[in-house]
């Protein structure tokens, strides 16, 4: 009996996750096509990283988002732990700081009770203070709603793509859908920048671009806008940090302005919610307006905010906001085998696994799936030293001398770290060992000095692990090389 | 672990630590430099101009030249040392006793010694730091990045480049990219008067007809997936950008050189006080840290404009390290404090004992000519035909001058 040709369109976070859900049948030959030399760049990467508790969904408005939130929040439970995806619980709390915002917390707190979320609660001043005593002391009330998470969200899309991979999946990295091809009213595959690939079923995960491939198939419901958000990254040794997860009353647009300390330690202040052309889909940049937007909100609710001097990285990303607002997760019947798995704006990281087990589903309504006798739902990060004791260090730099070197200083990042980074991307299939992808994984780079040091050595470790020229090693794919050649060749161009 | 017990560990194996750990060793000193690198001499050896050792040796060598000699002291001394060895922490364990953990390939290693003189250097300020929102893109560089990439592996960054920052570090990249070839279609300062020597802006600039631009800055990097084009924009007397004054540069690299912050993350976990105006560690002047026995020099302790003030604090903290040794700690004495007036913006060291004569470093806060430095509680006053931000200021502050003084000693500087 053949397989199921499954072809999911986006290594994001959404995509990966069907594509661990689906690896878990027999009868189904996944395939996960991506447009960057790597799993995660799209809205995964670069976000707020909360496993929302969804006291924040309308059920009336978006059930099925309400729904798929709730689902997707207790999933993460266990996928964090079968994945070994860095993750904590630390809880969140919106702050109000005047009367109006203080009825907003009241909202919440109705839509937490319906959705049935665990533990919601209105604080006053005094326990507001006690569970953050960072916040500003201008804060009148405060909505506590303890089972929030927070989660490496590039951690969790290379957990999801090892995990898929060594289940079977398969990734074609840097691989660009230009259309789904559709043939007798039934999808036949994806014409793509390195040709057609057959597909019995096309899944669109394409994150901000998943209307185009929508229209692509002749399904033309919907639009999606890119809404952009930025965010500053401060200094680990500041001293102004949270133990919460802290936020700003949320508007109709947006959750409001958060304020988390990062799973690596870092004060992370934003987003902003910006709604761009139609046109500007790539535009991931940040913006002096922007930082002053979201610095200016979180003073509002915090005591104090570090000093600008103490940022030290800047980012964007970008929503893929729906132009009804709903995730659209559809099986078509025509064109058949068409799935759209799009609009998935926040909460998608919340959701992914449930959105991904919701989308199975439609798939079991009309082909029988088989499981897998062998399914592994276990993978393992990559061994960091600085997470080490020093017996264990010891005993790994004897066994691994690669281990012993470090390379990045601010995070203590080794040689062997790197190395087994490298060999990891190949795993699942990436061709261009990038900078960003090294920096993803290990955290080298990461630190207050920005790579200023480490880059280097580390664009030296792939140029030797990939017989490469120096200046050829990629940041995030072709046309970001680290250098324009070697020196003295300008000399020779003229 | 037997053995592993030292007098002197020095932590860092640049100009500042190779000078100290050649003093502690002729002293006598079971020594033992840590350099996490894989050569010793940490940022000379990728600086490949002249302008290195001038006060130190008379003589104007490149920065591997001038390293050179230390390293052959060092090995001809016998002094033990490990590269590639990373120091993780620091453990004060009592006044005679610093534990210190290493990572080497093959091993990892717990230290024992009575002194520590800490020399790590210093890291470059990047474009977060100095507040440059854009696209994330690649061919954006720090000046010392950008510099290891050409001078240590021959790749060249970029072909037309903007420079930020007019430091002596700049206006060197500036000339750098302009003798590989590459067009370097500005230098931006942010501030009314450039950071580098006369000698440079002429000799790095206006010799290869580089515009610099004063009272600039670089708003926003532009570009998909590399560098297209910056954004730079007028500021006012508040270093703000005046609005309407924006205007594009197209160039496909930004170094950023704007400035070094030491690398003190190790003496910070330790909760040795941080100087906010140096950013390195308040110290006394045998460069002793508010933790006993554990001394800083050189780049780690203030940035230096020149090497050969990073190996004479090298030298100043193996005085120390000795006396600490000798005398089981710097004993408790009347301190004097060094305090700032008019138009200082730093000075190293912080507190002064009497006990000898001190070299003082410091820094002006803006330019001015035909100024006085002055110590009003010695009376002594000594001419300067002009003061610059970034020309550190060295002044030997006599013993009998500081026995004279009670409990601080001002440094300012002014008309008269
Ligand atoms: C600022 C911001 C804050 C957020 N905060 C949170 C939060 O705290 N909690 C939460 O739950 N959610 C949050 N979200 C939402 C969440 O990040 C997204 O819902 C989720 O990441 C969407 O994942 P995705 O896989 O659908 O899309 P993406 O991650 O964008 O993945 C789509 C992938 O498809 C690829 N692709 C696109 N077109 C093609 C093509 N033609 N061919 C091949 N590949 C293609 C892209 O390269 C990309 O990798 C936030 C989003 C943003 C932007
Ligand atoms: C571009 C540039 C141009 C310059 N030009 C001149 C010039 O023309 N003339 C001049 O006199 N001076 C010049 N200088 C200044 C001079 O190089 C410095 O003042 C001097 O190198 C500082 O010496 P240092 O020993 O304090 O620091 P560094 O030379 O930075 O050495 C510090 C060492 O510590 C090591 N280290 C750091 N952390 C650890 C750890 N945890 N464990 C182990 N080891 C560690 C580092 O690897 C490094 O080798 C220039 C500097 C630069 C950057």
């Amino acid at each position: 009996m053949g397989k199921t040709r499954v072809l999911i369109i986006g290594a994001g976070i959404t995509g990966l996750s069907i594509a661990r859900v689906l690896s878990m049948y027999e009868n189904l030959d996944v395939v996960v096509v991506e447009k960057e030399p790597d799993v995660g760049w799209g809205a995964t990467k670069a976000n707020t990283a909360i496993i929302h508790p969804c006291h924040e969904e309308d059920p009336d408005k978006h059930p099925l988002r309400a729904k798929l939130c709730l689902e997707g929040h207790d999933l993460w439970y266990k996928w964090t732990k079968e994945l070994d995806i860095p993750v904590k619980w630390p809880g969140e709390l919106i702050v109000a700081t005047n009367d109006e915002e203080a009825s907003a917390l009241k909202h919440y707190l109705s839509l937490g009770m319906r959705n049935g979320v665990a533990g919601v609660r209105i604080v006053d001043k005094e326990e507001l203070a006690a569970l953050e005593p960072n916040v500003n002391p201008n804060a009148i009330a405060g909505l506590w709603a303890p089972t929030a998470g927070q989660m490496s969200p590039w951690e969790a899309a290379v957990a999801l793509a090892e995990n898929s991979v060594s289940n079977g999946a398969r990734i074609l990295f840097e691989t660009e859908v230009k259309r789904v091809v559709v043939r007798e009213k039934k999808v036949v595959g994806v014409e793509t920048n390195n040709g057609f690939i057959e597909a019995d079923m096309v899944i669109n995960a394409a994150g901000i671009h998943a209307d185009e491939i929508s229209r692509s198939a002749g399904i033309d419901e919907f639009t999606i806008f890119p809404r952009r958000g930025e965010y500053v990254i401060y200094d680990e040794d500041v001293d102004i940090k949270v133990k919460r997860i802290v936020h700003t009353a949320p508007t109709p647009k947006t959750k409001g302005v958060y304020v988390t300390t990062t799973l690596e330690g870092n004060l992370l202040i934003g987003p902003t919610a910006e709604d761009l052309p139609i046109d500007a889909k790539e535009e991931k940049s940040t913006t002096r307006n922007g930082i002053k937007y979201i610095l200016e909100a979180a003073k509002k609710i915090l005591k104090t905010i570090p000093p600008r001097t103490k940022i030290i990285r800047m980012f964007a990303g970008l929503r893929p906001e729906p132009s009804t607002g709903s995730f659209i997760i559809k099986f078509y019947e025509e064109p058949w085998g068409f799935i759209n798995v799009a609009g998935i704006r926040s909460p998608g990281l919340t959701a992914a696994p449930a959105i991904a087990y919701y989308v199975r589903d439609m798939i079991a309504e009309r082909t029988s799936l088989v499981e897998k006798r062998k399914w592994n739902p276990i993978r393992r990060g990559i061994k960091r030293i600085s997470r080490m004791n020093q017996d264990e260090k010891a005993r790994i730099v004897k066994e691994n001398p690669r281990y012993g070197r470090i390379i990045c200083l601010c995070k203590e990042v080794s040689e062997a770290e790197i190395i087994e980074a490298i060999k990891r991307m190949k795993a699942i299939g990436v061709k261009t060992i990038t900078l960003d992808g090294i920096k993803f994984r290990t955290h080298a780079m990461f630190g207050r000095c920005q790579g200023s040091f480490c880059r280097l050595r580390i664009a030296l470790l792939i140029s030797r692990e990939q017989d490469i020229p120096l200046w050829k090693v990629s940041f995030k794919g072709s046309g970001s090389e680290y250098g324009v050649g070697e020196v003295k060749e300008v000399f020779k161009e003229v | 672990m037997a053995g592993l017990v030292y007098d002197v560990v020095v932590i860092g194996g640049g100009p500042a630590g190779l000078a100290a750990a050649i003093k502690t060793t002729e002293y006598g000193l079971k020594t033992l430099v840590l350099e996490q690198g894989e050569k010793l001499g940490g940022i000379t050896l990728q600086c490949i101009h002249p302008g290195f050792g001038i006060h130190y040796f008379k003589e104007d060598l490149t920065g591997p030249e001038f390293i050179y000699r230390f390293i052959k002291k060092i090995e001809s001394l016998g002094v033990e040392y490990y590269t590639n060895a990373y120091v993780e922490s620091i453990e004060y364990r009592s006044i005679m006793e610093k534990k210190i953990s290493v990572i080497m390939p093959g091993r990892v290693l717990d230290i024992t010694t009575k002194t520590i003189i800490y020399t790590t250097g210093a890291r470059e300020r990047h474009r977060y730091e100095i507040n440059i929102p854009g696209a994330n893109v690649s061919g954006v560089y720090t000046a010392g990045e950008a510099q290891a990439m050409m001078d240590l592996w021959g790749v060249m960054p970029g072909k037309r480049v903007v420079i930020v920052g007019s430091g002596d570090v700049g206006l060197i990249m500036a000339r750098r990219f302009a003798l590989e070839g590459a067009r370097v279609e500005a230098v931006i300062e942010i501030l009314p008067y450039p950071g580098g020597l006369t000698r440079n802006i002429v000799q790095c600039l206006k010799d290869y007809n580089i515009p610099l631009y004063l009272s600039h800055a670089v708003v926003e990097i532009k570009g998909r997936k590399r560098v297209e084009k910056v954004v730079v924009a007028k500021v006012n007397e508040n270093l703000e950008p005046i609005p309407g004054t924006e205007r594009e540069i197209e160039c496909d690299t930004v170094v950023i050189a704007a400035g070094l912050i030491p690398q003190v993350r190790l003496l910070e976990k330790l909760g040795v006080p941080i100087d906010p105006a140096t950013r390195g560690p308040i110290v006394n002047d045998y460069l002793e840290t508010s933790i006993p026995g554990i001394f800083v020099a050189g780049n780690a302790l203030v940035i230096n404009d020149f090497v050969d003030y990073a190996v004479e604090q090298g030298e100043q903290a193996a005085d120390g390290a000795r006396l600490f040794i000798e005398n089981k700690g710097i004993h408790t004495r009347k301190w004097r404090r060094i305090v700032k007036g008019r138009n200082i913006r730093l000075a190293v060291p912080h507190y002064v004992s009497g006990d000898k004569d001190v070299v003082l470093y410091a820094r002006v806060k803006w330019p001015e000519d035909n100024v006085w430095f002055r110590i009003p509680e010695t009376g002594r006053k000594l001419f300067m035909p002009k003061v610059r931000p970034a020309e550190m200021i060295r002044y030997v502050l006599a013993k009998d001058d500081i026995l004279k003084t009670t409990d601080k000693i001002t440094l300012e500087v002014s008309g008269q």
